[in-house]
């Protein structure tokens, strides 16, 4: 039973390993790739690789909706735009480092410098000594129970902010569509 | 719990988050800002299902569902300015966007 227990702990080290550094590697890819079509591909692996880390920490559902809205949905979107567009390519560590990079550089080492201060100030403390969890933690019954009952306020409000930012989609394509027609647009 | 305990993954929810902040500050073109603010959101929702999973309630995750629901409308109305921005010529550039003497 304890050897069981072990190898399964090994292999759940593993997984997350994998998964952790496919995460960083990747969004470090996004900031990098000069493309944005091949940063958008890259992004799909980070939200891959975060869906692995949320079936690591029992969020099946939470993985679920991940890949289906963010990796699916999302993600075409932003796809479909990017070829819209055509995709300028912008080099952000061509021609030495400016002041602009530097800066760029040292703001994120500061926030990211400040965030593991703190979570090491607190670790081993109360961070490593998980609840015992019920089997149905994580699972689409709970979430769907908790969003009809405890926070059936956020439900509806979500539905709301979902149709606004519908109707301001089309809006923001109806006006850009009359600045094209050159008899609309010479108008004052 | 098997694996690494929570610190574990809020420190690569930090590292996440700061990598999309580096993304923000550093790309000039406004569909990779808004990559990169993809993955700050994706590295807070890492933290809160971590938070969810130290204390064994699911809120953490309603709470995760709901930041992505937002995310969603925001790549909507973020998308919806890029698209009415290369429809008016003006160029894809987040340091060239003057008009409000920013």
């Amino acid at each position: 039973m304890i050897v069981v227990a072990s190898v399964g702990n090994v292999v759940v080290w593993a997984v997350w390993f994998v998964a952790a550094f496919a995460c960083i590697g990747s969004a470090l890819a996004v900031v990098s790739f000069q493309n944005p079509f091949f940063s958008a591909l890259a992004l799909i692996g980070n939200l891959a690789s975060l869906a692995v880390l949320y079936l690591l920490l029992n969020a099946e559902f939470v993985a679920a909706a991940q890949v289906l809205v963010y990796a699916g949905a999302v993600m075409v979107m932003f796809l479909f735009v990017v070829a819209y567009l055509g995709g300028e390519a912008d080099a952000p560590w061509a021609g030495g480092p400016s002041w602009h990079v530097i800066g760029a550089v040292a703001a994120a080492a500061a926030i990211l410098t400040e965030i593991v201060v703190v979570i090491g100030v607190k670790a081993g403390d109360r961070l490593s000594r998980e609840e015992d969890i019920r089997a149905a933690f994580g699972s689409p019954a709970e979430i769907g129970r908790l969003f009809l009952t405890d926070h059936l306020l956020a439900f509806e409000v979500t539905s709301i902010v979902l149709l606004s930012a519908a109707v301001g989609g089309v809006i923001l394509g109806h006006h850009s569509r009359r600045f094209d027609d050159p008899a609309i647009a010479d108008r004052p | 719990m098997l694996g690494p305990d929570v610190t574990w993954y809020l420190v690569i929810s930090g590292i996440l988050f700061s990598v999309g902040a580096l993304g923000v500050l550093l790309r000039r073109s406004p569909l990779i800002v808004l990559l990169s603010v993809e993955i700050m959101l994706n590295g807070a929702n890492l933290a809160l299902i971590a938070f969810s999973r130290l204390h064994g309630e699911s809120d953490g995750q309603v709470f995760a569902i709901a930041v992505m629901a937002v995310a969603a409308s925001e790549v909507v109305v973020g998308l919806g300015l890029i698209v009415a921005m290369s429809r008016r010529n003006l160029a894809l550039d987040v340091d060239r966007l003057t008009s409000l003497r920013g």
